[in-house]
């Protein structure tokens, strides 16, 4: 988590307000928002800081035991060790079905190509690291994000499924039939 | 069959102008070469050993003649003038560019196809049975729920980044046509014994490959409303925990064995319980609009058996050998499926020239509702034909090269493209095909031997189904040459079995001879009307390894000689 | 990236490199005269490690340059008629074509190795 990164977000490229701790004692290092991993969360809240504390999570985390600390919380942070790693899509698929309001964020070298299905999935933005971007500016994310319209999986987020639409097609074309 | 609608249509179309794309940055280097790897992949692009080869995908295997012959220019304007239809019920194209493939897809998406997810670490084109909507032991016909799942698999936010391959096949049928007990999740739609209910058998795990599996039942009996729920609570308990360490143990097959049957379906329901279903299963009326589109289409009333046919039958020997072999019974009187084999003696297994496929297409559309199937064994089915009609269709596929009566005998073999054009084999895999197709190309003989299914690979991935045919053969490479294993005992019926190795490998002019020899035995074996696999079963392998032994030691006889 | 398909401890030589056109797929050698060239006979032959060495760094830089994808070197024997010719079967079938389609791939259009 020491790699410089850009933030994405739907909107295009945006500034950073979280910082990274390694540890919960490296916390009195830095002001503002700090995202600390998954091993230090207990520290860190025991340490009552006013600024908000984010939580980073391996992707092989379970669910059970990142619960009890999603109301606690403002931001969790998803890792992509490979962009060629899903585990992430279904982590923070499960992280929104517990219940999480906060900014879902993906950290990691994704690529273009999967930020609408990171969006789909719950997340709010992609921490990318530099390397990557330089190669993938923000607006090839913007571009690349829309390019395919619709999706035909209910249940995701990013607009009403393809099932959906034509269901919503079907009856209000009944609904004209009647008039 | 099914039609896309506008939807459909904008998402294909969409699709490409995707790929168009990545194909562009990749071009222009924002896209490293391992990045755009698996997004190539995902459209069905590979590099192979000679050129660029596109898997094109063949929804359940069915096709009409507009698309064939859409398919058939491609082959003729972007490849050489020839396709090669898969043992996944696709087609692949050898020869195309990189820079002509956005435009094939173009192509494609005229005719209402695509190669979305044809290859990858995503959910794969949906196989089912070849006789779909035509055998007589079916409960309904697998292809909507087939369309369905091809729908609810493209393109999915979350399932398109897998631990590895996931394949999916349906079968709506008693008898099981297509091998759903060595898929990653194989479908039974089947009735509920006491209800009568319509639903799935889901079974999940099977599979070929390095370490080759029967498939475990998940779930004996789910509602066909839970469908799409039930495969995201599997999907999403293997991408989360499917192994990532170590590509070949990365499939479900493994977790389902590590993680123990009984744990596999624990956590599976537990997801499922945690998921809301309404959310994710097709909505009211999807499922019976997409079935609308497979309403049976119109049949004439006629007898049970045509006298045309019949005539013709007595008068022509062979005529009447292609319809015995060839033929498939239809539920509805006075039609007939008609397997088209593409194995003629000594040809290359699943091959189809341009032309062909015009010619093809072109009695589709007269012979059968204009209506065509791809199957697991790399042929073709004309699914609706008149009996009445079945002389003028013999004289037209004989005219085309497209008669051989030899569809489930020792001649029909599977074979994947192997050496001669894949990256990945160890060993050639065609020629051998043709080597033991040109021995036994005597039709007595065939008819003699009877149901026999060769499968052969050439390497330890399993493309060409070795570990479930009859025969199975397994191209290696041992100490800088071409080595094959064969087994014997293979079945990917209903009653899936894996064969067992009946020796060391041998070279690769010593497999028709061994293979002789194994057929020798059958014959001397046999009782009644076994089949092979029957023989295997019943008498053990050992008459079948001493055969082949015997073989062995004679050929390494001759060879000092 | 494939890796290349050599001994662990290094080729033995000679050896020639191998790519695929990254445009249009064609399998590629690095020439003799510095560019790329689809006949088998035109490859450039390193008979020792620098030689190889060179061959490879040529390969990257095209690899980064996306001219060509998986450069990697090739153990050849040299036939009478001079031309290089793969010691392994995978490769030797590669530098030919499909040997079920005589009439495709370079075979069909170059001088190949027998």
């Amino acid at each position: 988590m020491t790699t410089t990164t850009i933030l994405i977000r739907p909107e295009g490229q945006v500034a950073d307000e979280w910082s990274v701790a390694a540890t919960a004692a490296d916390l009195s290092l830095v002001e503002g928002p700090a995202i600390v991993p998954f091993e230090a969360i207990d520290a860190a809240l025991a340490e009552r800081r006013n600024a908000p504390l984010g939580l980073h999570l391996p992707n092989h985390v379970a669910i059970d035991a990142v619960e009890p600390y999603l109301t606690q919380v403002a931001l969790v942070s998803v890792a992509f060790p490979a962009f060629s790693d899903g585990r992430g899509f279904s982590l923070a698929k499960r992280i929104r079905r517990a219940g999480f309001t906060g900014t879902l964020r993906a950290t990691g070298p994704l690529i273009a190509d999967q930020f609408a299905d990171a969006l789909a999935c719950g997340f709010d933005e992609v921490a990318l690291p530099e390397a990557v971007a330089e190669r993938q500016p923000a607006e090839q994310w913007v571009e690349a994000r829309g390019i395919v319209r619709d999706h035909y999986q209910s249940g995701y987020e990013g607009g009403t499924s393809i099932l959906e639409q034509r269901r919503a097609a079907a009856a209000a074309k009944a609904e004209g039939s009647h008039a | 069959m099914y039609r896309y609608d506008e939807f459909d249509e904008r998402f294909v179309r969409d699709r490409v102008r995707q790929f168009r794309s990545q194909v562009e940055r990749r071009l222009d280097g924002s896209l490293s070469d391992d990045e755009f790897k698996p997004l190539r992949l995902k459209n069905g692009l590979y590099l192979q050993l000679h050129a660029y080869m596109l898997r094109v995908a063949v929804p359940y295997g069915t096709l009409d003649s507009r698309q064939l012959r859409q398919l058939a220019l491609i082959a003729e304007k972007y490849d050489k003038g020839y396709a090669h239809f898969t043992t996944r019920q696709n087609l692949q194209y050898n020869w195309p560019k990189l820079k002509d493939v956005p435009d094939i897809l173009d192509l494609l998406a005229d005719v209402e196809m695509h190669a979305i997810q044809t290859s990858g670490n995503c959910i794969r084109n949906v196989t089912s049975d070849q006789f779909a909507g035509v055998a007589k032991d079916e409960v309904e016909d697998p292809r909507v729920t087939a369309e369905l799942i091809r729908q609810w698999s493209s393109l999915h936010p979350e399932f398109v980044w897998l631990p590895r391959k996931f394949k999916i096949a349906v079968t709506g049928a008693e008898h099981d046509r297509a091998a759903i007990k060595v898929h990653d999740i194989g479908i039974r739609i089947l009735r509920h014994a006491e209800t009568n209910e319509v639903g799935y058998e889901i079974v999940v795990g099977g599979g070929l490959g390095r370490t080759p599996m029967i498939g475990k039942v998940v779930r004996s009996f789910l509602p066909k409303a839970e469908l799409l729920a039930y495969l995201e609570a599997i999907l999403r308990v293997y991408n989360a925990e499917g192994r990532r360490d170590n590509k070949f143990k990365a499939r479900v097959k493994i977790l389902v064995h590590e993680t123990g049957e009984e744990e596999f379906r624990a956590r599976v329901e537990a997801e499922y319980a945690k998921l809301n279903g309404p959310t994710v299963n097709a909505p009211e009326g999807e499922v019976e609009r997409i079935a609308a589109y497979f309403a049976p289409p119109a049949y004439e009333t006629l007898p049970e058996r045509s006298q045309a046919l019949e005539t013709a039958r007595a008068s022509d020997p062979a005529l009447d050998r292609f319809v015995e072999q060839n033929g498939f019974a239809h539920k509805v009187p006075g039609y007939i499926a008609l397997t088209v084999s593409l194995k003629g003696i000594g040809e290359v297994p699943g091959d189809m020239t341009d032309a062909q496929m015009r010619a093809f297409a072109d009695i589709a559309e007269r012979y059968s509702k204009d209506e065509l199937r791809v199957t697991h064994s790399q042929n073709l089915v004309l699914p609706h034909v008149k009996q009445d009609d079945v002389p003028e269709v013999f004289a037209a596929l004989k005219a085309n090269g497209l008669a051989t009566a030899n569809a489930g005998l020792i001649t029909d073999i599977i074979a994947c493209p192997g050496l001669d054009y894949c990256a990945l084999a160890t060993a050639k895999s065609i020629p051998i095909a043709q080597a033991i197709s040109k021995t036994f190309a005597d039709d007595d003989r065939q008819r003699e031997i009877g149901e026999l299914p060769i499968k052969i690979s050439g390497c330890i991935n399993a493309c060409g189904h070795h570990h479930v045919g009859a025969i199975g053969i397994l191209g290696l490479e041992k100490s800088g040459v071409e080595n094959y294993q064969i087994t014997v005992g293979g079945d990917a019926s209903e009653n899936a079995a894996l064969g067992e190795r009946v020796g060391p490998g041998i070279d690769a002019d010593q497999v028709p001879g061994a293979v002789e020899a194994l057929v020798s035995v059958y014959l001397r074996e046999r009782q009644g009307s076994e089949r092979f696999v029957d023989t295997v079963r019943r008498a053990g392998l050992d008459p079948f390894k001493a055969g082949f032994q015997a073989f062995v030691s004679g050929a390494g006889q001759e060879a000092a000689e | 990236m494939a890796e290349a398909k050599v001994n662990k401890k290094g080729p033995k030589f000679p050896v020639i490199l191998v790519a695929n056109d990254l445009l249009d797929g064609e399998v590629v050698f690095a020439a003799k005269d510095g560019g790329w060239t689809p006949e088998p006979g035109k490859a450039a032959v390193a008979d020792d490690a620098d030689a190889a060495a060179e061959l490879e760094a040529r390969g990257q830089a095209e690899f980064k340059a996306n001219r060509i994808v998986d450069p990697y070197l090739v153990e050849v024997r040299i036939a009478e008629n001079g031309m290089p010719v793969a010691t392994h079967f995978r490769e030797a079938l590669r530098q030919k074509g499909p040997t079920v389609h005589p009439d495709m791939g370079k075979q069909a259009e170059y001088d190949v190795p027998a």
